[in-house]
């Protein structure tokens, strides 16, 4: 209401002098009207994308009793962390967290080392078969995981490593190997070549220009592709579900027998499903602007 | 082929041998040949063969088919109900996505910066969430007894869904897992979009507007074409993925989808290693890949078409 108010108020005071001032003004008073009905669906947005991860807090912190009530309460009347605990005990939690962190771990390491030179050739070289190259690590990047997963498991079995974690390391590689080359391309790309070049004419080798020049800047780059790549491999399901026994299960698969097991307890549920995303957010938080901004220069510029 | 032809994108630099970036290729083009290059092709073998779980333990040898895997897949009935379910699914799902996504993207270029901010919370929560969390989520979120949906929804005066199974009916059950997709998928698609809105440039949009262009006109004639690129990348990236869509409708199913649930992810998986026919589950498979071969084409051309402006 003020606005307009305000709005009004300033049209009456204009002069007539300046003629394309008053429609000026006036535009500005829509739009600041308008604004506010934009805002204001903008919360709406923010309430209903955002319900789900609140209702999953709600749930996790509010005593288990409270979780089975078909009028639930919108707002926590009491907080308490036993579902946490509860969730923590009804099976074994830290294994499958610790095979989840080593599978991620090393396979992002190996991806890293291996999709950096990788990607390092198709930004810096032109060489015959360059583009057959992007094109293949693209088409690998389409092929639906689902359809890999019974040559997969038959070629893990015929080398007895289903149920090993090498095994689920190596079919992790498949998916973050081609992320990792497509996105770090992306990186170096963004590098202006004159500065190696630079380097070069005042006597680096190119392995020394890369090293001392290219290498600290792609640092950032490096680092927010490993942080993805990590949840990638850590947010995986389908293969740990068929490779592994469920002794042996990765924290995704743990969380998903969650009902199953002992019936359902919402609580502790979410109280689990809380323990697993958290950690995944917070890292995401830190590099998802780099990730987007990576992945879609090249788009953006084409 | 001499040094005069190459591109001028690669000047020839002092101790740059030919072989240089093979050598760098190499770890990665092995390890790809390995993990995805060999069972690919040993996909497309079993899909000729006769495997089950006595060719998966070694007591009797393969034995070629020919094409009767296909015959047998594509001659029965349902799976062409899969087929078409499949489809659908995905076309709503990608349909649904594109446009939430460049509605909020337009939103967050009118909004103020605060409302952005927590629009952007919300996305980003949601984009990061594990599918498998979202899943458990959206399952305790539409339980019959303690869901919270059912509870809101009976707040509206005449309406009483308090202990209403929304996978009683298929059509309710899949606008649950839809809902659960598109609202994972929506923020990557509207970050993105938003990213590539704020690299239109102004004089543009100004220009058109002083021309008499209305707001869907500007958008339609100056923010569409230059946020084409981006579209295809998303449209089929989008595709691949909901073709794809296994995890939500597995573990909302409990592990166990009916026959009505069943998309060919599931299918594929259920035939190989529910019934145990590895050969029928790598045929469907095959279908599949063939399916999305149409749509990775059109990505193809247009990354390619990157690779060459660099």
């Amino acid at each position: 209401m003020t606005d307009t108010a305000a709005g009004t108020a300033r049209a009456v005071h204009s002069t007539p002098a300046s003629i394309a001032r008053p429609a000026l003004r006036r535009r500005n008073w829509g739009r600041t009207a308008g604004k506010s009905v934009w805002n204001l669906i903008g919360v709406v947005v923010f309430v209903v994308a955002g319900f789900p991860v609140y209702w999953m807090l709600n749930t996790a912190f509010k005593p288990a009793k409270d979780a089975i009530d078909a009028n639930p309460k919108l707002f926590p009347t009491s907080v308490t962390l036993d579902n946490f605990s509860r969730a923590l005990n009804i099976s074994d939690f830290w294994g499958p967290v610790t095979r989840s962190l080593i599978v991620s771990l090393s396979t992002v390491a190996i991806g890293m080392v291996v999709g950096l030179l990788a990607a390092l050739a198709i930004s810096r070289f032109a060489f015959r078969g360059r583009k057959v190259v992007i094109i293949g690590i693209l088409t690998v990047q389409m092929i639906p995981l689902v359809a890999m997963v019974i040559p997969v498991f038959l070629l893990l079995n015929d080398f007895q490593q289903t149920n090993k974690i090498t095994g689920l390391i190596i079919t992790y590689l498949t998916f973050v190997l081609p992320f990792t080359v497509w996105t770090l391309r992306g990186f170096i790309v963004n590098i202006p070549k004159e500065l190696e070049e630079s380097a070069q004419v005042d006597g680096c080798t190119r392995t020394g220009a890369f090293l001392r020049v290219v290498f600290p800047l792609l640092a950032p780059g490096i680092v927010a592709t490993s942080i993805y790549g990590f949840i990638q491999a850590w947010n995986e399901y389908l293969y740990a579900l068929v490779l592994m026994d469920q002794h042996n299960t990765t924290a995704t698969v743990w969380l998903g027998n969650f009902t199953t097991q002992h019936g359902t307890e919402f609580a502790p549920m979410m109280a689990g499903s809380t323990m697993m995303s958290v950690p995944v957010v917070i890292l995401f938080l830190l590099v998802q602007r780099r990730i987007a901004s990576g992945l879609t220069a090249g788009a953006v510029k084409g | 082929m001499s040094a005069a032809e190459t591109r001028p994108r690669a000047p020839r630099r002092r101790g740059a041998s030919p072989l240089a970036p093979w050598l760098l290729l190499a770890p990665a083009l092995l390890l790809l040949l390995l993990v995805l290059g060999y069972p690919l092709f040993h996909l497309i073998q079993i899909s000729f063969q006769n495997y089950g779980q006595s060719q998966l333990w070694g007591f009797i040898p393969p034995s070629w088919v020919g094409f009767a895997n296909y015959s047998k897949v594509l001659g029965d009935s349902f799976f062409w109900q899969v087929v078409l379910r499949t489809i659908g699914f995905a076309a709503g799902a990608v349909v649904l996505t594109l446009v939430l996504g460049m509605l909020v993207a337009l939103l967050l270029q009118k909004v103020s910066p605060f409302v952005r901010t927590l629009i952007n919370i919300s996305l980003v929560a949601s984009w990061s969430m594990p599918i498998i969390v979202a899943v458990t989520v959206f399952k305790w979120m539409t339980d019959a007894d303690y869901g919270v949906l059912n509870s809101l929804l009976s707040k509206i005066p005449g309406v009483h869904m308090l202990g209403h199974d929304w996978f009683v009916n298929t059509w309710e059950g899949f606008a649950v897992i839809m809902a659960l997709v598109v609202w994972g998928a929506v923020p990557f698609v509207a970050i993105t979009l938003y990213a590539g809105l704020t690299q239109v440039p102004g004089e543009l949009e100004e220009a058109a507007r002083l021309d008499g262009a209305g707001a869907f006109k500007v958008f339609r004639h100056v923010k569409l074409p230059l946020l084409k690129p981006i579209l295809v990348m998303l449209g089929t990236l989008s595709v691949i993925w909901d073709m794809g869509v296994f995890a939500q409708v597995y573990l909302m199913r409990g592990g166990h989808p009916e026959p009505q649930y069943q998309l060919l992810s599931t299918y594929s998986f259920n035939q190989g290693f529910v019934t145990g026919n590895y050969a029928a589950g790598a045929a469907i498979a095959v279908i599949t890949v063939l399916l999305l071969l149409g749509v990775i084409a059109v990505y193809m051309r247009q990354m390619l078409k990157i690779g060459e402006v660099e």
